[in-house]
């Protein structure tokens, strides 16, 4: 336990600094790179929890794709500090409004768990006995919650063909490569033979 | 100190001991077979070449990947001077310690003693799928870090490149792990003792391993592992004629090697990824006397030398790829073939277990 203990606070105290250092780095692209540490020590929160399956999740969607494609639009920007740092204080009384939301929830939270816990631990679904935790939880979101599993993958579905649908332009005069046209090319399509008169030329 | 704590400790440190020893030795192992896999991969493409290819150092240059060692790291490392230093050589060691964390979870063989792995974890396949995409990220910071054009062009087309093809590798391996109904990488393996093969009545053999059933998805998994590696025929990354080196271009020295090691360690990961979905890993190729007394690490040590051999004559033979021909064949040809797929194995599977 005390090996528990030791790690629960080496990958908590690197997210809250990594956290911290998303907002504190001059550089953008400095800033996505903790956003990753941050990612990967929060996986790491997860393995102690017992929920590989969530961990490697995070890592595979988060990391692997969603960070990526954000670490190359902000390497791609052409970034004016000064003007960051003007927008820094504009905005700052928002932050500090959003954070102070999210701090209040989180404690009231807590504290509906602290004052009475019967209910809060009678919402969540133990993990049956000697299931791992990737069949647990599939035997949860393909019975009890199968409706809003769908649900949720339909309102992705939307979303994906929404962005498709606002990016998508059909550019004019483009040369596009048809495969099937040119395999489909022989001599008979491709090939034109001419009887040129002697001394005549085409 | 108490009592229980000495015993705390103890036990703790055995098992620290334990786990720090194998994973010497594989990294041990690993490297050394690297080295030569390396030359292999040379020596290969110098015969599809008519060239000898290297043969100087040491007897049949057995040791060039030795020299080639001892060059880069009595080079000196050049960093450019407009690079960012901190990322610039960050980007290195991220490439190669992904690449080797990766072989944590790839079981080897499985006897009296168990399994043959540093960490059997639940979620092996998971695990081996987020560490790979890491890789992407030791290109996309040493392109950027390198502050200069064409490393940045390759950092930008192997983003785009690694990301679209990790689609179709994972849809490939949801298929393979429709039909074992784990994601632990020695099950995958033990589930491939009957298959086709048992069915029609024969003892265990290569028929019952999952590149017969999903034959098509094997071809996929192959081609898509060639595209997430970097290697050519998707090479774009470092297409010498178009970015010179690509990403690779201001590196020079131990952080180069760090980079080409990573490489190459990606692409043993991904052969032994491949001998473990499709090629039965450990499991002799027909279970009888002669063949099942062999210890089941030189069988999964020849399939992926066998899927090595593959890389090396796709490297060889294929004319390198456009890079939106390279596009197309993810997203147009392989995404949705995949996809197909799987519902397909899914229906099938669901047919055969009510039947």
């Amino acid at each position: 336990m005390a090996l528990t203990a030791i790690f629960f606070y080496l990958f908590s105290t690197l997210a809250l600094a990594s956290g911290a250092a998303v907002i504190v780095a001059k550089n953008p692209v400095h800033a996505v790179l903790f956003l990753i540490l941050a990612f990967f020590n929060a996986a790491g929160l997860f393995i102690l929890l017992n929920a590989e399956f969530l961990a490697m999740l995070l890592i595979i969607v988060y990391v692997g794709a969603v960070a990526v494609l954000f670490l190359f639009v902000v390497m791609m920007l052409d970034v004016d500090f000064a003007e960051l740092r003007a927008g820094f204080i504009k905005n700052a009384p928002v932050g500090l409004l959003v954070g102070g939301v999210v701090l209040a929830e989180l404690i009231a939270l807590l504290g509906a768990r602290v004052i009475a816990p019967t209910p809060a631990s009678s919402v969540a679904s133990p993990i049956p006995q000697g299931v791992t935790n990737t069949e647990a939880l599939g035997q949860i979101l393909y019975t009890k919650y199968i409706y809003f599993f769908q649900g949720a993958g339909l309102v992705l579905l939307v979303a994906m063909v929404g962005a498709i649908v606002l990016t998508l332009r059909h550019k004019e005069g483009v040369k596009r490569q048809s495969i099937a046209a040119q395999v489909a090319r022989g001599p008979k399509t491709a090939v034109e033979l001419v009887k040129v008169k002697p001394g005549q030329g085409l | 100190m108490s009592s229980e704590t000495i015993t705390l400790l103890w036990e703790y440190g055995l098992w620290l001991a334990i786990t720090v020893g194998l994973s010497l030795l594989v990294l041990v192992g690993l490297l050394l077979c690297v080295a030569f896999l390396l030359l292999m991969d040379r020596k290969v493409w110098a015969a599809v070449q008519m060239r000898r290819g290297p043969n100087v150092v040491g007897p049949f240059g057995l040791f060039q990947s030795f020299a080639d060692l001892l060059k880069f790291v009595f080079k000196e490392a050049v960093i450019p001077a407009g690079a960012d230093k901190g990322v610039f050589l960050l980007a290195p060691l991220v490439t190669a310690t992904c690449a080797l964390a990766a072989w944590a979870v790839i079981p080897m063989n499985k006897d009296g003693w168990g399994t043959w792995v540093i960490s059997d974890l639940n979620v092996g396949v998971l695990y081996l799928l987020a560490i790979s995409s890491l890789g992407v990220y030791g290109v996309i910071m040493g392109g950027w870090a390198s502050n200069s054009k064409y490393p940045f062009m390759g950092a930008l087309r192997s983003a785009a490149q690694m990301i679209s093809y990790e689609v179709s590798l994972g849809f490939v391996v949801i298929t393979v792990l429709l039909i074992v109904g784990s994601l632990n990488l020695a099950t995958v393996v033990t589930a491939q003792t009957a298959g086709i093969g048992t069915w029609l009545g024969l003892p265990s053999s290569a028929l019952d391993w999952h590149w017969l059933p999903l034959l098509p998805m094997f071809v996929v998994f192959f081609i898509s592992s060639l595209a997430e590696t970097n290697r050519p025929p998707f090479d774009l990354v470092e297409a010498e004629s178009e970015l010179v080196a690509g990403f690779m271009v201001e590196y020079s020295s131990t952080p180069y090697l760090l980079f080409m090691l990573g490489e190459y360690v990606a692409i043993t990961t991904m052969c032994a990824l491949a001998t473990i979905l499709f090629l039965g890993g450990w499991l002799p190729p027909v279970d009888i006397w002669p063949l099942n007394a062999v210890p089941g690490i030189f069988w999964f040590a020849a399939k992926v030398v066998f899927m090595f051999f593959m890389f090396a004559m796709a490297k060889a033979m294929v004319p390198r790829y456009r890079y939106d021909q390279l596009m197309r064949l993810g997203w147009k040809v392989f995404l949705p073939l995949s996809l197909v797929m799987v519902v397909v194995v899914a229906g099938v599977l669901q047919i055969l277990r009510s039947a």
